[in-house]
């Protein structure tokens, strides 16, 4: 009997530490879910604030920008994301070995990017990237361009400047998820794989891929996740320009929402179809990683 | 391994060593040089970091920013570390089925994109009147399913008996925690401290909506608005970066293996 108001004490206990942290997941993500959805059925501002419906669900697959915005953003995540995923994993392997020298200083190198800012990188990358930058002073120089190229200036140029640039700064982000997942792998595996004649490609192919599979999975989830989001770098490394070449949906988002007349209506219907195509990705992540062979 | 492969191991790594650094130095050594030899191509430390600061105090108000910078993410630190690690203990030492199904639910906040809330948090800040203020700035993210979780994994490695120990003799259930708890799982709170840190020092969308003032501004986003001119102070410009990217660096240098725990402790 005792024992019983002793344990349900401690359960409150539990329950009282629990709170807090429970009621601000609560307030400041379940509920504004919700009232985010009620306001993307509403369009207008101020007196003209009225119920549309679905139609703002409608309007933003009539919207160019927010096509444009789609589109690039599905971009990035086709060319970027298994770049990203390919090369932190081969990073990892390399340095996933004991006889190696200088690891610390090679992990140390390709993991601090990660240290920088999103704004600070945006901008580096902007000004090395410039017409007067560092990178075509070296093009010149080199004898590739005779005057400097306006990377920022031409749609695909300026995408493929934001895809270089999101690879340096999340690659060894992505290798450090690759390093941790390698170390639970047991040496005795590729040993066995060396004996077998597996060269080294093979045994990267064959043994290290298919037993990394959750954490590709977990960090395809969380590059897509982050992907979707993008901001800063479309905001501060180009702009989103030229001519919306590079927006990306998080951007338009933001324009509607506070640069141009507020419609905060269709930003939520449109911050709405972000959060579906996140759950839907990551669903299928999860249950492709599910898949037993 | 053959020679070969060996030497081709070193060559890729030196190269991608060598781009993971090369931005980074450009941006601290065009922080000493004036634009005009940044544009030259200068590619060694030169004198005007003294300048460069000179223009840079006299024409924004970095001073503003970085105490406010610090301000915020210190105080987001202290409040988010205690509510999480508070909340992980309690979800894993007194775990039941009731707790358990809460947590589930709560890793469902992991899913919800920021920008899917961020125009109903910016009415709810708005209503409290908490636009510019240090608590609108903290509230969404004080509590986070990530650390939440973090402070959970990490608690399943922390002795039982510790607690049925300190229970016999008398102590109180948060005494536990802060007497045994804390002290016994230091590199998770430095782990924690890092992420936390680096997230409230390096948020940009957030505080541009709803830090509307001079006064309440911070550092990425006056960095952010340097570049806006019609002419490009490179020199200026890339201190002010610097400036910006200096705390979370040096964070990085003297707590690596932390920081890495940190962004690996989900995996575990």
């Amino acid at each position: 009997m005792q024992k019983n108001t002793l344990n349900s004490k401690r359960n409150l206990i539990g329950w009282v530490f629990i709170i807090p942290a429970f009621l601000l997941i609560v307030m400041m993500y379940f509920y504004p879910m919700i009232k985010a959805l009620i306001l993307s059925f509403y369009s207008g501002v101020g007196a003209n604030f009225k119920f549309v419906g679905i139609s703002n669900y409608i309007h933003m697959f009539k919207d160019k920008v927010f096509m444009q915005a789609l589109k690039n953003t599905f971009l990035y995540l086709i060319v970027q994301v298994p770049i990203m995923l390919m090369v932190a994993l081969i990073l990892a392997t390399l340095l996933n070995d004991k006889t190696l020298k200088l690891k610390g200083l090679y992990r140390t190198a390709i993991f601090l990017p990660c240290a920088t800012s999103l704004v600070s990188y945006a901008i580096i990358f902007r000004s090395i990237f410039a017409v007067d930058g560092i990178i075509n002073l070296v093009l010149i120089k080199v004898g590739i361009l005779e005057t400097g190229y306006n990377f920022l200036a031409h749609p695909i140029s300026a995408r493929i400047v934001i895809i270089i640039a999101l690879l340096w700064r999340w690659t060894g982000y992505n290798m450090v998820f690759f390093l941790a997942g390698l170390q639970g792998i047991d040496p005795a595996v590729y040993e066995a794989a060396k004996i077998d004649g597996a060269s080294s490609i093979q045994s990267f192919f064959k043994v290290t891929v298919p037993l990394l599979k959750p954490t590709l999975i977990l960090t395809a989830i969380i590059s897509i996740n982050g992907t979707l989001q993008l901001f800063d770098e479309s905001v501060n490394l180009t702009y989103g320009g030229p001519a919306n070449s590079t927006i990306t949906m998080t951007h338009y988002i933001y324009d509607v929402s506070f640069k141009y007349v507020p419609n905060f209506g269709y930003a939520a219907a449109m911050a709405y179809l972000i959060l579906v195509i996140v759950a839907i990705l990551s669903f299928i992540q999860l249950k492709v990683g599910d898949k037993r062979e | 391994m053959n020679k070969f492969e060996r030497k081709m191991k070193y060559f890729v790594l030196t190269v991608a060593s060598i781009i993971s650094v090369f931005p980074l130095y450009w941006m601290a050594i065009s922080a000493t040089n004036k634009s005009a030899d940044i544009l030259a191509g200068k590619m060694i430390p030169g004198r005007f970091a003294l300048e460069n600061f000179r223009n840079l105090v006299n024409t924004y108000n970095i001073g503003k920013a970085m105490t406010n910078s610090i301000k915020y993410s210190v105080l987001m630190t202290l409040a988010s570390l205690i509510i999480c690690s508070l909340a992980g203990y309690g979800f894993e030492i007194y775990h039941d089925k009731v707790k358990d199904k809460v947590m589930s639910i709560l890793l469902l906040a992991l899913m919800v994109p920021f920008v899917a809330i961020l125009i109903p948090l910016f009415q709810m800040m708005s209503k409290l009147e908490l636009l510019n203020t240090s608590l609108g700035f903290m509230l969404p993210t004080i509590s986070t399913p990530f650390l939440i979780m973090l402070f959970r994994q990490n608690t399943k490695a922390f002795p039982y008996e510790i607690v049925e120990a300190a229970r016999i003799d008398g102590c109180s259930e948060l005494k536990i925690f802060v007497k045994f708890f804390i002290p016994t799982m230091k590199s998770t709170f430095a782990a924690a401290i890092i992420i936390t840190f680096m997230n409230a020092w390096n948020s940009y969308l957030w505080p541009k909506v709803i830090m509307q003032t001079d006064e309440s501004i911070t550092m990425p986003i006056l960095v952010a608005s340097l570049k806006d001119g019609y002419f490009t102070d490179y020199g200026m410009l890339m201190l002010a970066v610097l400036l910006c990217t200096m705390p979370t660096v040096l964070f990085f240098f003297f707590l690596q293996k932390q920081f890495a725990e940190g962004i690996a402790g989900s995996v575990k």
